[in-house]
C-alpha cells in the first residue's frame, strides 16, 4: 500500500527500503569516525601511561629516604631533593597567605558588591580574563622588575617567588570564587536581606559560608598549579645551588619543579634519574591535593 | 519592630504597646564602607597588575629600544644578545616559537577535539565519568614533567634510538608534540563544554529528519558550537606560545632559524628562561633584553586573545 | 482554546478541518498500525498493550490526561525512543506491513519515512535554506534543483510568501508559529509517508495554531498525520480518528501506565463515547 506522495519533476529520491540490513548507524563512514574519535582517546591516554611509567622506570633506583633528607650534591648518589620540598612548602604556603583572601575578596567585590553594568567593573572582569591568559614567565618578569624598582638585589627569595605566584593564580582563583558565589541561589540572599540584614552581613554569613566548599576546591586546584610552576621563579633566579633548609621570608629557596628542571639538565644519567623520581614525587604530591579538592567538593558541597 | 495593623478590628488592643514612630533614615554603618572599600581595593588589584606587567615591561624595553633599533630587533635574523659582537635580531627566537606551536597544534587539535566530539555527543554516563577525569590529570602534570618526557623518552628513545631519526640532543619536533599533548585537555574541556551546550531539540530534530549520529555531529552540533571550539583552540594557541619548561628543557639552547623539526631552536620563553639563569646586572642592555623579548611576548598573546574574542563575537553574530 | 480563536482567524473559511463522516470509512486503512504494544523505560512500563491502527491520509489524534503515554508512544512509532537509554518497545509497530523493530529494519530510514516535529520548534541555527535543505543532504536524495524542492517544502507548510525573500537569513528570525511552520516544511522536504506531531501548537499563540491547524488540513492530501494533542477541542477540530489513552496507577509503586480506552471516529468519540471514562475525560469531569 503506497501513499501518494506528490513529486517535482525531475526530483529522484532513491527508495531506499526500511529493511535493507544496513543500519545507518553503521555505515562505513560513520564506523570510521567513531574509530577516529576512539583512536584520539587512546592515544591522549596512551601519552599519558607512557609518561607515568616512564618516570617510574627511570626514577626507581633513586626511591629512598635519601630524596627526602639530602641535599643537591656534585655526585647523583649523594644528592637529595629536601631543601626542594621545603622550599616548595614554604613558597606555596606564603602564596596561599597571599592570594586567597586576595582573591576571595576582589571576587566577592566583583559578584555582590559591583555594579554590574558600571564600565569599570565590566573593564575589571575583562581584565581578569586576560590576566589568565599571560604566559606564566611573564609574571616572573613583573616580579622580577617591581623589586628591582624597589631595589632588592637578590630576588631569589621566598616572599620574591611567592609574589610571581600569587599574581599568577590570582585570577584563577577569582573565577573559581566567582563560579562558587554564583552557585548559591538568589533566595538565600533575598531571604537574608528581607530581614533587614545589611549586604555585608548577608555575604559574610550566608553567602560566603555556603561557597565556601567551592571556593576550597578552586583554591586548592590553583595552589596546585602554582605547585608545579617553574618559570616564573626562573627568572627571579631561582635556579642557585641551594644546599640548606629555607629559613624564613627572605631566605634563599628552590623548589621542586626547579630541581627538576637543574637534575635533568644536568649531563650524568644519575642526576636523569633523580630528576625522574622528583617527578613521581611531585606528581604524588598533586594527585593528593587534587584528590583532597575533589573530596572537599563531593563532601561539603551544597547542592542546591 | 512595627506590628501592621489588621484591617477591621481596634486599630491597636489594649494588650499590644503601641507601635513606635517608623524612622526610616538609615544608621550610618562604617564598618561596612570599610569592608566594601577592601573589597573595591582587592578587585582593583588586578587592574594594576595589568598595568604593572605593561610598565614592568615598558620601562626597560625603552633602553632596549634606545640602543637596539626597532627594525633590527624585528627583522634581524641572527640573535646572539651576548656575545661580544652582539646581534638582536628575534627572528631566530620567532621561528622557534612558531614550529613549537604549529607542532603543537597538529598534535592537539585533533587529539583535543576527537576526545571533546566522542564525550559529548557518544560517551555514556560510565564512560564520561572516567574519561573526564583522565583528561584532567593530563591537564595537571607540571610542564618540567612533560619537558623530562620530550627529551628523555620522546627525544632521547623514540626519535633517536627506536626511530633513527637524523636528530641531536634536542629537537623543536620532540618538545612541540609533547607541548601538544599537554594542551589536548584545554581544546578537548572548552570544546566539549560549548558542544555540551547545544540544546537536545537539535540533536533530536535532525534524528527525526533521518540523519544518523555522525551526520547530527558534524553537520548540526558542531556548528553550532563553532564559536566555543574556536575559543578553544585560540586559547590553546595562546598557551602553546607562552609554554617556558618544554621548550626550555628539550628544544634547545640554540638560536637559529628553524627549518627542520628535527633541529633544535631557541624560542622566545626559552630565551628568557635561560638567560635569566645568568647574572644580569639591572639596568645592563643584557637586562633590558629580557624584557623586549617579554614585550613582544606578551604582545603576541595579546594579540592572539583579541582575534579569539573578535572571532567569537563574529560567529555568534552569524545565528 | 476560546471561541475567540474563530473570531480571530485569517480570511480563509471556518474550515472544517475533518472530513465529513460519510466520506470516512468505518475500518481505516491502516499504513501504520500498532500491535499489542508496551514501551518500558527500564523497568517502569509506560505504555501497556495498545493496539491502533492510523488510516492513509487521516488525521489521528492521540488524547488524554497528562502522563498517560501519548508521546511515548508517539515516539516509539519513529524509534525516536531508541535514543533513550533503557527504552524497550514490546509488541509489533507496522509500517505498511513491516514490523519496524525487526532486526533488519535501518532506524535511520525509519525516521526519514515518518517524520516527527516537536512540541518546541527546534530550526537548527541555519538560514532557512539550509534548514530546509538540511534534510535531503544527509538523506542521500539525489535532487535536480535543491532550490525547487525547499520552495515545495515552503509552499506545502504554507510559508514560502513569508519567506521568500529572506531564505539566506537565520531561522531564528522567524516567530514561533513560523519556526514551527518551518519545521513541518523541513519534515516535508525529506518526503515521507507518515507525520507525528508531538503537541505542535502547544507552545504557540492562538493565531499561530489555527494556522498549524488549517495547514494539517490540506497535508492530510498528502501524508497520514497521527497527533498528540492535550487540547481536546483541537482534536475535535482536526482530526478524523481519535484515541482516548489514561493512566492507571499500580498499586504498589504508584507508577502510571497509559492504556488505550478508546478509539474510533472522532465524531462517534466525542457524541458517543463507549467507555465511561471516555465520557468523563470528555466532559471534563477530569483530566
Amino acid at each position: 500500500m503506497r501513499t501518494i506522495g506528490s513529486t517535482i519533476a525531475g526530483t529522484i529520491r532513491p527508495e531506499r527500503p526500511i529493511t535493507s540490513g544496513t543500519n545507518g548507524e553503521r555505515r562505513p563512514l560513520s564506523l570510521l569516525f567513531l574509530m577516529l574519535l576512539w583512536l584520539s582517546l587512546l592515544i591522549a591516554f596512551g601519552v599519558l601511561v607512557t609518561l607515568i611509567i616512564t618516570i617510574i622506570i627511570d626514577g626507581q633506583g633513586q626511591f629512598s629516604w635519601r630524596l627526602f633528607t639530602e641535599y643537591p650534591a656534585s655526585s647523583p648518589d649523594r644528592a637529595g631533593a629536601r631543601p626542594a620540598i621545603l622550599g616548595s612548602a614554604w613558597v606555596i604556603g606564603t602564596t596561599a597567605v597571599m592570594t586567597i583572601p586576595l582573591g576571595v575578596a576582589a571576587a566577592l567585590h566583583l559578584e555582590e558588591f559591583a555594579d554590574k553594568r558600571n564600565w569599570f567593573n565590566r573593564m575589571i572582569e575583562l581584565n581578569v580574563q586576560n590576566l589568565a591568559a599571560v604566559p606564566s614567565i611573564v609574571y616572573g618578569l613583573l616580579a622580577l622588575a617591581f623589586l628591582s624598582m624597589l631595589g632588592v638585589r637578590d630576588k631569589n627569595i621566598v616572599i620574591a617567588g611567592a609574589l610571581a605566584l600569587s599574581l599568577l593564580i590570582l585570577p584563577v582563583i577569582i573565577i573559581a570564587t566567582r563560579e562558587a558565589l554564583r552557585a548559591v541561589p538568589q533566595e538565600i540572599r533575598q531571604g537574608s536581606l528581607a530581614l533587614g540584614a545589611t549586604q555585608w552581613q548577608t555575604t559574610w554569613r550566608q553567602t560566603l559560608p555556603s561557597a565556601v566548599p567551592g571556593i576550597a576546591t578552586g583554591a586548592i586546584l590553583a595552589l596546585s598549579r602554582a605547585l608545579g610552576e617553574a618559570a616564573p621563579l626562573l627568572v627571579l633566579g631561582a635556579l642557585v645551588f641551594v644546599s640548606f633548609d629555607p629559613n624564613g621570608l627572605l631566605s634563599s629557596y628552590t623548589t621542586l619543579p626547579i630541581q627538576i628542571f637543574n637534575w635533568t639538565g644536568r649531563p650524568q644519567e644519575g642526576f636523569h634519574q633523580l630528576a625522574a623520581a622528583a617527578s613521581v614525587l611531585l606528581l604524588g604530591l598533586l594527585v593528593l591535593m587534587n584528590g583532597l579538592a575533589i573530596y572537599i567538593r563531593n563532601r561539603f558541597q551544597k547542592r542546591w | 519592630m512595627t506590628t501592621v495593623a489588621s484591617t477591621g478590628g481596634p486599630a491597636t488592643t489594649p494588650d499590644r504597646p503601641s507601635p513606635s514612630p517608623t524612622n526610616f533614615v538609615g544608621r550610618s554603618r562604617p564598618g561596612e564602607f570599610a569592608i566594601r572599600l577592601f573589597l573595591r581595593i582587592a578587585a582593583a588589584i588586578t587592574v594594576i597588575t595589568t598595568v604593572g606587567i605593561l610598565i614592568a615591561l615598558a620601562i626597560p624595553s625603552i633602553g632596549f629600544f634606545a640602543e637596539v633599533p626597532v627594525f633590527e630587533f624585528l627583522f634581524g635574523t641572527r640573535w646572539a644578545p651576548r656575545f661580544a659582537d652582539a646581534s638582536f635580531g628575534v627572528v631566530p627566537l620567532i621561528t622557534a616559537t612558531a614550529w613549537t606551536t604549529f607542532l603543537a597544534l597538529i598534535v592537539a587539535v585533533p587529539l583535543g577535539l576527537g576526545a571533546a566530539i566522542f564525550l559529548a555527543e557518544y560517551a555514556r554516563p560510565r564512560a564520561r565519568s572516567l574519561l573526564k577525569p583522565i583528561l584532567e590529570i593530563l591537564a595537571g602534570v607540571p610542564t618540567v614533567v612533560y619537558g623530562y618526557f620530550a627529551l628523555q623518552f620522546v627525544q632521547s628513545t623514540v626519535f633517536r634510538e627506536w626511530l633513527q631519526l637524523p636528530t641531536g640532543a634536542f629537537s623543536v619536533l620532540a618538545a612541540g608534540v609533547v607541548m601538544g599533548v599537554m594542551i589536548v585537555p584545554t581544546i578537548a574541556s572548552i570544546s566539549e563544554d560549548a558542544m555540551s551546550a547545544v540544546p537536545q531539540a537539535m540533536r533530536q530534530g535532525s534524528a527525526a529528519l533521518g540523519a544518523n549520529r555522525m551526520q547530527t555531529t558534524l553537520r548540526v552540533v558542531f556548528p553550532a558550537a563553532l564559536s566555543g571550539i574556536v575559543a578553544a583552540i585560540v586559547l590553546g594557541i595562546s598557551r602553546a606560545v607562552g609554554e617556558t619548561m618544554i621548550v626550555a628543557i628539550a628544544a634547545g639552547n640554540q638560536a637559529r632559524i628553524v627549518t627542520n623539526p628535527l633541529e633544535q631552536g631557541q624560542t622566545m620563553t626559552g630565551f628568557i628562561a635561560n638567560a635569566a639563569l645568568g647574572d644580569s646586572r639591572v639596568g645592563s642592555l643584557e637586562y633590558d633584553t629580557l624584557f623586549a623579548v617579554g614585550l613582544l611576548l606578551f604582545l603576541i598573546t595579546l594579540l592572539i586573545n583579541f582575534i579569539s574574542i573578535r572571532i567569537v563575537r563574529r560567529f555568534r553574530e552569524i545565528y | 482554546m476560546t471561541d475567540t480563536t474563530e473570531d480571530a482567524k485569517t480570511p480563509t473559511m471556518h474550515l472544517q478541518a475533518r472530513v465529513a463522516d460519510s466520506y470516512l470509512p468505518d475500518e481505516p486503512r491502516g499504513i501504520l498500525q500498532v500491535e499489542n504494544v508496551d514501551v518500558y523505560y527500564g523497568s517502569f512500563r509506560a505504555v501497556s498493550d495498545v493496539n491502533l491502527k492510523f488510516g492513509l491520509n487521516e488525521i489521528t489524534a492521540l488524547i488524554g490526561p497528562s502522563g498517560c503515554g501519548k508521546s511515548t508512544l508517539l515516539r516509539s512509532l519513529n524509534r525516536m525512543n531508541d535514543l533513550v537509554d533503557g527504552a524497550r518497545v514490546e509488541g509489533k509497530v507496522l509500517f505498511q506491513g513491516e514490523d519496524m523493530y525487526g532486526p533488519k529494519v535501518d532506524p535511520i530510514e525509519v525516521r526519514r519515512r515518518i517524520g516527527m516535529v516537536f512540541q518546541k520548534p527546534n530550526p537548527f541555527p541555519k538560514s532557512i535554506y539550509d534548514n530546509i535543505a538540511y534534510g535531503p543532504r544527509v538523506t542521500g536524495m539525489r535532487v535536480d534543483s535543491m532550490d525547487d524542492l525547499v520552495e515545495e517544502a515552503l509552499t506545502k507548510a504554507a510559508l514560502w510568501g513569508e519567506v521568500k525573500d529572506k531564505l539566506k537569513q537565520s531561522a531564528y528570525g522567524l516567530s514561533g508559529g513560523q519556526q514551527q511552520r518551518l519545521c513541518i516544511a523541513r519534515t516535508i522536504a525529506v518526503k515521507p509517508d507518515v507525520i507525528l506531531m508531538d503537541e505542535p501548537c502547544s507552545a504557540l499563540d492562538p493565531i499561530a495554531t489555527t494556522r498549524i491547524e488549517d495547514l494539517m488540513h490540506d497535508l492530510r492530501q498528502d501524508y497520514t498525520i497521527v497527533i498528540v494533542t492535550h487540547n481536546m477541542q483541537q482534536a475535535a477540530r482536526v482530526a478524523d480518528r481519535t484515541a482516548f489513552f489514561t493512566a492507571l496507577a499500580d498499586e504498589g509503586t504508584g507508577d502510571r501506565t497509559g492504556v488505550l480506552v478508546e478509539f474510533g471516529k472522532t465524531t462517534q468519540i466525542f457524541e458517543h463515547p463507549v467507555d465511561q471514562r471516555t465520557e468523563d475525560y470528555i466532559s471534563g469531569r477530569f483530566g
